[in-house]
């Protein structure tokens, strides 16, 4: 199906890459397309799939919110997680929506990016997590902050396990979730022209009174400030994480062949 | 029985006091200007205290203050967001928001403690961590991370105070410990009320309104088990003496514990916050045991 391009306006055929072939943008993928893109066909289980949150600080109208997002995007939190293969090898794998709430991080994101780390750390089995999030799910209050501390010292546990980490930073991320577990991958990749970050341009805007310099917080930007390894295509992110994972083998001489 | 009557009547004169506050009113509180913050505190409790500047990868933070503190023959670490007292000194400590090397400064000192065996006590009382564009190119979310992780699992005891203004991941940010407590007009919160005013209310000046709903005093907090407890205020003296009471206390329990034990409580805490739909596994419990290598503090 013929869709119009977000970026440049043309109408576009999409292939499952989700690539404009007139202007190069990035389309956003849904966890079940990105899991179908690096994992293994029919490899794919997902763990936790029914885990939905409660309304810890008994906000109104987030119940509502929630259900609304349930229908909308068939999704019941804003991350997918479970296990697959890529090119055989064994991955717990975690996928962010943005399109529930932002990708925001609340209780059950927090509590299944942790899942995903301590399933891996228990198992020795290499985790890969793909965020997508404007940061911490304010309608949580305290509860979503604290999540920051939960996933990272999973995190922590995870690598006191000596099991490595694959960050792949996508489209926005933002706030909470930059500051805790997508910034502490063994390697991060990123997505060409991603908005990675902890304060959201308008509020950096907002602070420093004058506008922000072209490519801001893009991942060319991070890359190049240190704190992104490497900028990977989406047509390379298979290829490439199965590289990462034979070369993060411990106590064994790395020869990939 | 008579003697109790004056204190008894404190307390309920107390009891009155914490519900007239509304949730705004606190936050307006917590933001005074001309609040004890973190060196008052530090000085009031240390029989001596040296500051420890930089973080040996860009520079000094003013707005993160570091050091070690004497208590009665006992070296603490010290970690605290500083503000002013006046306008003046607001500008130079940044109104107490750090750039990353301020985070940096503190995971610094944070491993310097625990490589010496010293417990740690931060004091929390910051709007958030900077959003500049300096803060941005050194990678403030990077800074905020590594602080979650280590924190988690640092071998060395550490005590929270949220003094004053506890905002977001710029709090966390030195927020992750064995004990935390909260002064009593002190505020913690995943954004300000006017953020959250402005983004879920769409409207800025619903503030008020945003504070109450947001759940964000030292009694909401207790309730929700996010802290451990509440400390009195009263002059700087008198909750001066009561955290330095408390800092005893607790480190003379801590410091006795073999800090495996401490690291697995204290991920235990962690892990337990959050409210989801049917699951208390304990499946992952075994993976604690990665801790239980190494002997006792003191």
């Amino acid at each position: 199906m013929a869709e119009l391009c977000t970026a440049c306006g043309h109408e576009v055929r999409l292939d499952h890459f989700k690539i404009c072939p007139s202007c190069g943008h990035y389309f956003p993928l849904n966890p079940g397309e990105r899991i179908a893109l690096i994992g293994d066909e029919g490899s794919f289980v997902e763990m936790e799939g029914t885990m939905v949150s409660a309304n810890p600080i008994s906000l109104a109208g987030y119940e509502e919110k929630l259900e609304e997002n349930r229908k909308k995007s068939a999704l019941n939190d804003a991350v997918t997680i479970g296990r697959c293969t890529i090119e055989g090898d064994a991955v717990i794998v975690g996928v962010m929506a943005f399109s529930f709430m932002g990708g925001s991080m609340g209780s059950v994101v927090g509590e299944k990016i942790t899942q995903a780390l301590l399933e891996g750390a228990l198992e020795g089995v290499p985790v890969i997590l793909c965020t997508a999030s404007g940061g911490a799910r304010m309608q949580e209050g305290i509860f979503s902050l604290m999540q920051m501390a939960k996933t990272a010292s999973a995190a922590a546990l995870l690598e006191e396990t000596g099991t490595p980490l694959f960050i792949v930073l996508t489209n926005p991320t933002t706030g909470g979730v930059t500051a805790s577990f997508a910034m502490l991958g063994d390697v991060i990749l990123a997505e060409p022209g991603a908005i990675i970050g902890f304060a959201g341009p308008r509020v950096i805007e907002g602070t420093i009174g004058q506008q922000l310099p072209e490519g801001f917080q893009r991942a060319e930007f991070q890359q190049e400030k240190g704190f992104v390894d490497a900028i990977v295509n989406r047509t390379d992110l298979k290829r490439t994480l199965s590289f990462l994972i034979r070369t993060h083998r411990r106590g064994e001489v790395s020869h990939v062949g | 029985m008579l003697d109790e009557t004056p204190r008894f009547t404190a307390a309920v004169d107390r009891m009155v006091a914490h519900t007239q506050l509304s949730g705004w009113e606190r936050v307006q509180m917590s933001r005074r200007l001309g609040r004890p913050g973190a060196m008052t505190f530090i000085k009031l409790i240390c029989d001596s205290f040296m500051e420890l500047h930089g973080d040996r990868l860009f520079g000094d933070d003013p707005a993160m203050v570091g050091g070690i503190g004497l208590i009665d023959g006992q070296a603490i670490t010290f970690i605290g967001n500083r503000k002013g007292a006046n306008l003046k000194e607001n500008v130079r400590y940044n109104y107490g928001m750090s750039n990353p090397e301020g985070y940096r400064k503190a995971l610094r000192l944070a491993r310097q403690a625990e490589r010496f065996s010293r417990p740690i006590v931060c004091f929390i009382d910051t709007p958030g961590a900077y959003s500049g564009i300096g803060s941005e190119e050194r990678g403030i979310g990077e800074a905020i991370a590594q602080n979650l992780k280590a924190f988690s699992t640092l071998k060395t005891p550490i005590l929270v105070f949220i003094i004053g203004e506890g905002g977001s991941g710029g709090a966390l940010g030195i927020g992750v410990g064995d004990k935390l407590y909260m002064l009593e007009h002190a505020v913690y919160s995943v954004i300000t009320p006017e953020g959250f005013a402005s983004i879920l209310l769409r409207d800025p000046s619903k503030a008020a309104e945003a504070a109450e709903a947001m759940k964000m005093t030292a009694h909401h907090l207790k309730e929700f088990s996010v802290i451990h407890d509440i400390v009195e205020e009263g002059s700087a003296e008198e909750t001066a003496a009561r955290i330095k009471a408390i800092i005893k206390r607790d480190l003379a329990v801590l410091c006795s514990k073999p800090p495996a034990h401490l690291v697995r409580y204290r991920i235990r805490k962690i892990r337990g916050i959050g409210e989801v739909s049917g699951i208390a596994k304990t499946w992952w419990k075994p993976l604690l045991e990665v801790f239980s290598k190494s002997g006792s503090l003191s």
